[in-house]
């Protein structure tokens, strides 16, 4: 599956699409960037006085890029089909300010019985560590997702 | 291995996962992993991976799907070893 297709099947739309490229993927790794653009929302309340990037948006870039990305390249993204984040386990080192771009390297630890777990590595532009982690995700029904 | 054992090896394989530690203390043969341990989905298939590398056995999708509670766990493992 080529990089073009993966983004073209991203499920996020405008407001919550947390990719801008992948630089790299295969079975076991993908790399991918997205930029944080100053006149997003999240800048507006947070903080009031101080734009500082919100570590869950952080945890967002980290999983659409290293979880979701893998996800669709290792099922083909599957008609009918959806993913659920089922756990976070990150670290917070750095700030990640408006404007400044992120590259985040996520490696496969396994994909078993519909489930997708994954070592996640974001860097800033000077090559420093900002956050770091596993995240694991399901394959669900859309059946699933409106019962819950 | 022995019943005794092969259950007190599971119990060890689901205690970091269960969120009801009163269903752990009295674990047995009927405990159900999802109702009675409170062990959600995700994290089942993390309890199958561990019992994997507990016993050094590959669990396929079929048996995963009957590991329901722990006496179908034990008829898991037991066969797997045996054909091992």
């Amino acid at each position: 599956m080529t990089i073009t297709t993966i983004l073209e099947k991203l499920p996020y739309g405008e407001s919550f699409l947390f990719v801008d490229t992948l630089e790299y993927i295969d079975e076991q790794k993908v790399t991918g960037s997205f930029t944080f653009r100053p006149e997003m929302d999240c800048y507006k309340g947070h903080f009031k006085t101080y734009p500082v990037t919100p570590g869950v948006l952080l945890t967002e870039v980290m999983a659409q890029i290293g979880l979701v990305c893998m996800g669709i390249y290792l099922t083909g993204g599957p008609a009918g089909l959806s993913f659920g984040l089922t756990s976070t386990h990150v670290e917070f080192m750095r700030p990640v300010l408006p404007g400044e771009k992120v590259t985040v390297t996520g490696e496969k630890i396994y994909f078993r019985f519909g489930k997708l777990k994954c070592r996640v590595t974001m860097i800033n532009e000077q090559g420093e560590t900002v956050s770091s982690g596993e995240l694991a995700g399901m394959i669900i029904g859309p059946d699933k997702i409106r019962n819950s | 291995m022995d019943k005794t054992t092969l259950m007190a090896t599971i119990k060890e394989v689901v205690q970091p996962y269960t969120k009801n530690p009163e269903a752990l203390a009295t674990l047995n043969e009927d405990t159900d992993f999802i109702r009675d341990l409170k062990i959600n989905s995700a994290n089942l298939v993390d309890v199958v991976l561990d019992v994997e590398e507990k016993f050094n056995i590959v669990i396929d999708n079929d048996s995963m799907e009957k590991m329901i509670n722990v006496r179908a766990a034990m008829e898991v493992v037991e066969n797997k070893l045996a054909a091992s």
